[in-house]
């Protein structure tokens, strides 16, 4: 099991086109990857999840990724996470 | 044969066969299913098919306009496919043993519902997101198309009225011209026709709708009427008004490059009105000689939030350059809760043509004004560029606003960035007010132009949008002629130049008055430049009316 924590950057939060991107890059794995925020906890495969967890600029978010791949879906979502967030 | 009668909106003819238009209605009443598994592959199917739709969407709006405006399509796209949404929807069918279209009702009732209740103003909006979605997958359900697919050939389109998230569904090539049941003058597929010069009649009643699809019809958009099966006769008839159509536009065609000169040799500058790259590229191509106006709502009306000082300097950059030191006139944002986006949390307003809209918004809010302001600027060092605020009423507004400016520029200046410091700033005259007190706002700018559409509509007392006015409708009010005088008067006893960027400024029985007046630029959408041109060739101001 991989986790790690990010901390929301971008002024407008996970919005929706971002929130997208994150969802497609997450979908490409075969491991669970759990999305939590505070006491919210989402799936980010599910696009309704991510958004509802409605994380803002300066929130921390936590990743759990567990899995066969989740070496290589940990640095790529992070990597996505940096990239748009 | 038989002839409908209704108000011509742009003056060509055009014959061709009919599309009609029928955007979906459902009822989605709860009813019990017995057979929940076959249910559900109806789901399913619709699901499968309104993916198909967005995925079109998506392309459609890709090569249109751009990944940002697409994106949405996509962002639909996922909603549908997630597990939670048919999971509830499953649930709905297995367990409440309700019909598909209800089950999918509920279940985008249930997430609009999540989101509506969250804190945040943007994800709150985005609960109409999953309605869309929803009543997507609904209407398919229903059996009904809302998306002119079928649509293959070039078609006089008929329909009850359209709205501009409709009208983007049509493809442009196959568009002959447009019939609308209801609307006025001023509705999109009206505004729409006036810009791509498309013959339209709008207000022609509930019968046109009962017309098939494939029938022929002659649409006269300047006698306002469709002849549906025309006979022989009449249709021989039509083609030769067509040809001579032809002919005349070919005429127009020969008029390119030619001066906006009249025959005593006094020059007017003939510019255009444009809101989007393409109807840029239409102005360029009828040979106009600036742009009067450019309207800026458009990039804030297709985006999910503020559009940055980076995207909006972009494009104004784009067509800066585009006109190749050209004068292009922007106006600053003109919005208000008639004309908005979500996320502009504008209370609604009673009387909203009255309302908090254009410069009075801007003023309440530089944290919107000011981003625009730089990234206005930052283009003028690509390009003749020149600032106009809109709905001005008084003289403090506009010194408001002028301040507002200065600081932007120092504010560049100090960052190095380079603007023209020499930019022209120029404001709309569309209220009674203005137009009165031109005399003390002169001073102020270096330019007017005269927004003929809101004057007539704040001077007569008449709303544009009311259909049951057109009755009481003067395009040529007295009064509104003496002010747009008065203007003119006073921008030249103070040195300004002085143009007219309403629709008034197409109408050729005026070309000559506005030129009496001293009416320094007209400014109109693409169609009209080349006629209007040929009026101002033919006009002798040394003779007497």
């Amino acid at each position: 099991m991989k986790e790690f924590t990010y901390v929301i950057q971008d002024p407008a939060g996970i919005h929706a086109r971002p929130a997208g991107i994150l969802v497609k890059q997450a979908n490409t794995f075969k491991s669970t990857i759990r999305i939590t925020k505070a006491d919210k906890v989402g799936d980010l495969k599910r696009i309704f999840s991510v958004m509802a967890l409605g994380a803002k600029q300066g929130d921390t978010v936590t990743l759990h990724i567990e899995g066969e791949d989740e070496e290589q879906a940990a640095s790529a979502i992070e990597a996505c996470l940096k990239e748009n967030f | 044969m038989k002839q409908l009668q209704g108000l011509g909106v742009f003056p060509q003819l055009t014959i061709g066969p009919v599309y009609v238009f029928r955007p979906a209605t459902c009822d989605v009443t709860a009813a019990h299913i017995t057979e929940p598994e076959n249910e559900y592959a109806r789901f399913d199917t619709a699901r499968r098919q309104a993916q198909a739709e967005l995925h079109q969407l998506y392309q459609k709006t890709l090569d249109k306009n751009g990944e940002e405006s697409a994106a949405i399509f996509d962002i639909h796209q996922l909603m549908l496919d997630d597990a939670d949404f048919l999971q509830s929807v499953r649930d709905f069918i297995y367990n409440d043993t309700y019909n598909a279209a209800y089950a999918v009702e509920k279940t985008g009732e249930k997430f609009a519902q999540l989101f509506a209740q969250m804190d945040d103003d943007y994800m709150k909006a985005r609960a109409a997101d999953v309605q869309d979605i929803s009543h997507r997958v609904v209407r398919i359900l229903c059996g009904k198309t809302d998306t002119p697919d079928s649509l293959q050939t070039p078609s006089v389109i008929v329909a009850e009225d359209l709205t501009p998230s409709q009208i983007v569904l049509f493809d442009e090539k196959y568009i002959l011209g447009f019939v609308t049941a209801k609307g006025t003058a001023n509705s999109h597929a009206a505004i729409l026709a006036h810009t791509k010069g498309l013959a339209a009649i709008v207000s022609m009643g509930p019968e046109v709708l009962s017309l098939v699809n494939g029938q022929t019809v002659i649409l006269d958009g300047e006698h306002g009427t469709l002849t549906v099966d025309p006979d022989t006769t009449t249709l021989k008839k039509a083609q030769q008004q067509l040809q001579a159509q032809q002919k005349q536009q070919a005429a127009l065609q020969a008029l390119k490059g030619t001066p906006d000169q009249t025959k005593d040799g006094r020059s007017v500058l003939l510019y255009a009105n444009v809101s989007t790259a393409q109807e840029l590229h239409d102005a360029l191509q009828a040979d106009a000689r600036g742009i009067g106006l450019f309207r800026t709502e458009f990039l804030y009306l297709k985006s999910a939030t503020y559009p940055t000082e980076e995207e909006l300097f972009n494009v104004y950059r784009d067509v800066v350059q585009h006109m190749q030191g050209k004068l292009v006139v922007f106006r600053t944002l003109d919005i208000g809760a008639d004309k908005t986006a979500p996320y502009f949390n504008l209370p609604d307003e009673e009387n909203p043509a009255l309302g908090l809209r254009a410069i009075r918004l801007c003023l309440t809010r530089p944290e919107l004004f000011k981003p625009q302001l730089r990234a206005l600027l930052r283009a003028s060092a690509f390009g003749k560029t020149a600032i106009m605020y809109p709905m001005i009423a008084s003289v403090s507004e506009v010194q408001q606003a002028q301040n507002i400016l200065a600081q932007v520029k120092q504010e560049l200046r100090q960052a190095r960035i380079a603007f023209d410091e020499n930019i022209q700033t120029g404001i709309m005259i569309e209220t009674p007010a203005a137009a009165l007190i031109s005399d003390e706002l002169a001073p102020l700018v270096d330019f007017f132009s005269i927004g003929t559409n809101d004057l007539t509509q704040y001077t007569c007392a008449l709303d544009r949008q009311n259909q049951n006015l057109s009755v009481f409708t003067d395009t040529h009010h007295p009064a509104v002629l003496k002010l747009i005088a008065l203007t003119a008067k006073n921008a030249h006893a103070a040195g300004k130049w002085v143009g007219i960027c309403g629709e008034l400024a197409a109408d050729r029985t005026l070309t000559k008055t506005f030129l009496q007046m001293g009416i320094d630029e007209l400014s109109v959408s693409a169609p009209f430049i080349l006629p209007l041109r040929q009026a101002i060739q033919q006009t002798d101001l040394r003779q007497a009316d």
